[in-house]
């Protein structure tokens, strides 16, 4: 296992390419091309503005301007959400390879979460404009912070994404239960509230139990709140805990792998 | 020195019987989840098949379908693993299996070159040094920058098989891609493996085009329901080869023949146009055909034969009365339909004396001089005015195996002359190039 682990860095060419290719092809053909990459994430922006201070208003203190708030989780938990669903389809998609290539099958799923950490950098500078538009400067020290919130979560997704794709090439529904399960899982991480929203206390001990929890609050620490970032013992936390689970999943990637090319 | 190494080598698939439609929830619900990921079937694609390749040689795998070539392919590729057993191989290996496996259709042929190189193992640097000669091989210059959707079959297969070459590969894997190009490309992928021959490349080739096997391989094997069964001299391999496959055929031929003899047995109708009838038995029975045999050269039953070689027809035959009004006939047609040849004792002026209780004819030909195909036989018993006391219509089935491919429905005893200034290689000696 550890053998082809480190095998995984010889492949960091193949990654690498397979990602640009990603990249290209999704946009390949269509007019705007790359900048729906923008679009995308600055139209949920608006919807989730218009509902939240319009439709149905949020007046907890201390979370103004709401729509940067809800975009400060919005956007990594899109990257976290899309890695996955499309990890749990990538063994099967690419099965062409897998079965007639000498082929790393663990490049695909890490291919799935990287182009859409790609796709979370190019959501970056819309919030950054509108941070910039609302005035609402995040603390300069704080921002230091930021790289090890994205390492976190990319160790993180890749974990689930390996565990994800692995099984879901045997029990092909999984697939129909993830994206079930996000949409469970989104609104049951702070993102649209804030964790100390009044009424959640008693909730407190399961977010503290939901591991994006973490991530979301960091980013909101981050970016959006000022002050000392209070929660970054839980990011350390579940960084180490990502870096576990990841070896778990690759462990398990392993164990299935000669299954693939049968299975597929 | 030795490339590629099979020790002992058996593959077991797995048949997941009763979990088509797998489920997690139903995994969980019956609380088998470890136990569905057990096969609950298996299947063994190769048993203890060993061999080795030395470096330099071009190496032959022949054998019928599913008799586990690919599989053994595959584990050499790495694609999949032995269940016991060691695959060693030396040095960098290409397979051509699958060609063009994980291109993207939406992107370039250019891009779809380098990542597929890089798949393959070469670096960005080694595949910009190589790229011109890739596009020029699969022959795309003007193509190179439209989306590989846009191509034919036919480019892509050329542009797959570029890449998969270029690789510079040690160890060259084929596995029947001669199959899938055009006349022009395959001679050029044979002209490629010549190339790589003289260059002192390994090459295991997967093939069903035994010409190439013979004429280019210098051992092989032959592979039969996973086991090896013959080894060696290509030449040999292949007739070991072709002769277990004549045995099936003759198996279904005896099959085919028992149906057919069988149904025809309850004596039917003698049908309004002969020419238009199928198979069928009728007449009088007053003298009866019992039995049919044919017989090749060495007096053996047979029902697979080789063109040019002896062939008999032996007819048991059972007078109930003593007669002297009688006319023995054969008809030879192939698969079309077409009778290829005809005759009967009246047309070839033989006077019937007697025929009294059991007897034997025979109908002997010195040389069966027909093209390679599928025939069945008339046999018939009639009296002199044409009515039938036992007329079998096409009930006996046979085959004519040959290994010159001429067409046509006979082929009369021949040969070519040439004035001197003609000239031929003999065979085997010319390139591999058919």
């Amino acid at each position: 296992m550890f053998a082809n682990l480190a095998q995984l860095f010889r492949y960091r060419g193949l990654i690498q390419s397979l990602v640009a290719r990603e990249l290209k092809a999704r946009y390949r053909g269509s007019v705007l091309g790359f900048f729906w990459s923008f679009v995308n994430p600055l139209l949920l922006l608006l919807i989730y503005t218009f509902i939240f201070t319009t439709v149905m208003p949020n007046r907890v203190e201390g979370v103004q301007p709401y729509a940067l708030f809800m975009f400060c989780g919005i956007l990594p938990w899109n990257w976290f959400s899309a890695s996955l669903t499309e990890a749990s389809g990538a063994l099967i998609a690419g099965g062409n390879l897998i079965k007639k290539v000498l082929f790393p099958a663990e490049v695909l799923p890490i291919v799935s979460v990287i182009a859409n950490m790609v796709h979370f950098f190019f959501g970056l500078p819309i919030l950054i404009a509108f941070l910039v538009i609302y005035r609402h400067p995040p603390d300069r020290w704080d921002l230091v912070w930021f790289p090890v919130a994205v390492l976190v979560q990319l160790i993180f997704t890749l974990a689930l994404a390996l565990i994800v794709s692995a099984l879901t090439v045997h029990f092909r529904d999984i697939r129909d239960i993830l994206s079930n399960l996000l949409m469970f899982w989104f609104f049951a991480t702070p993102i649209i509230y804030p964790w100390f929203q009044p009424g959640l206390e008693r909730y407190k001990p399961l977010f503290n139990l939901n591991p994006f929890t973490h991530l979301a609050v960091s980013y909101q620490e981050i970016l959006f709140f000022n002050g000392a970032i209070g929660h970054w013992k839980w990011l350390i936390g579940l960084g180490l805990s990502s870096i576990l689970l990841f070896l778990g999943g690759y462990w398990l990637f392993d164990r299935l792998r000669d299954s693939f090319a049968e299975a597929v | 020195m030795i490339a590629i190494e099979l020790v002992n080598v058996s593959k077991i698939y797995r048949r997941y019987g009763g979990r088509q439609f797998s489920t997690l929830k139903s995994a969980l619900l019956k609380q088998s989840l470890l136990r569905d990921l057990r096969p609950s079937e298996t299947f063994p694609a190769l048993k203890d098949v060993s061999f080795a390749v030395p470096a330099g040689s071009t190496f032959g795998v022949v054998g019928r379908n599913g008799s586990g070539k690919s599989t053994a392919l595959k584990l050499v590729a790495g694609i999949r693993k032995a269940t016991g057993g060691v695959v060693r191989v030396r040095g960098r290996i290409s397979a051509l299996i699958e060609l063009g496996a994980g291109f993207h259709p939406e992107i370039s042929g250019r891009e779809n070159v380098f990542i597929n190189g890089i798949m393959l193992g070469l670096t960005k640097q080694e595949i910009q040094a190589r790229f011109d000669d890739i596009v020029d091989f699969a022959e795309l210059r003007e193509f190179i920058d439209a989306p590989v959707k846009t191509y034919s079959s036919g480019m892509y297969m050329r542009l797959g098989f570029a890449v998969a070459i270029h690789v510079d590969p040690d160890v060259l894997l084929v596995d029947e891609v001669l199959a899938v190009g055009d006349e022009a490309f395959t001679h050029k992928c044979l002209d490629k493996f010549s190339e790589f021959r003289r260059r002192g490349k390994t090459i295991l080739l997967v093939t069903h085009s035994l010409n190439v096997v013979e004429r280019f391989c210098d051992e092989a094997v032959w592979l039969d329901e996973g086991v090896v069964r013959a080894h060696g001299d290509p030449r040999r391999v292949v007739d070991a080869y072709l002769t277990a496959v004549e045995k099936t055929e003759e198996q279904q031929m005896a099959a085919t023949t028992a149906r057919a003899v069988e149904s025809a047995a309850p004596p039917s109708t003698r049908p309004a146009d002969m020419f238009q009838a199928t198979e069928g038995r009728w007449g009088s029975r007053e003298v009866e055909i019992a039995d049919v045999v044919l017989v090749d050269g060495r007096g053996e039953p047979s029902f697979v034969f080789h063109s040019g070689e002896p062939m008999s027809i032996r007819l048991k035959v059972r007078a109930v009365q003593p007669t002297d009004d009688f006319v023995f006939g054969i008809g030879l047609f192939n698969a079309g339909g077409v009778c290829c040849y005809g005759t009967n004792t009246n047309v070839e002026e033989m006077i019937p004396v007697q025929l009294v209780g059991d007897a034997e004819v025979t109908f002997a030909i010195d040389a069966l001089d027909l093209i390679e195909g599928t025939y069945k036989l008339d046999v018939a018993v009639h009296k002199r005015d044409g009515a039938p006391y036992d007329y079998h219509r096409l009930l006996y089935t046979f085959r004519v195996n040959s290994r010159t491919h001429d067409v046509g429905i006979y082929r009369p005893h021949h040969r070519w002359m040439f004035s001197s200034n003609v000239r031929f290689a003999a065979r085997g000696t010319n390139d591999m190039t058919e």
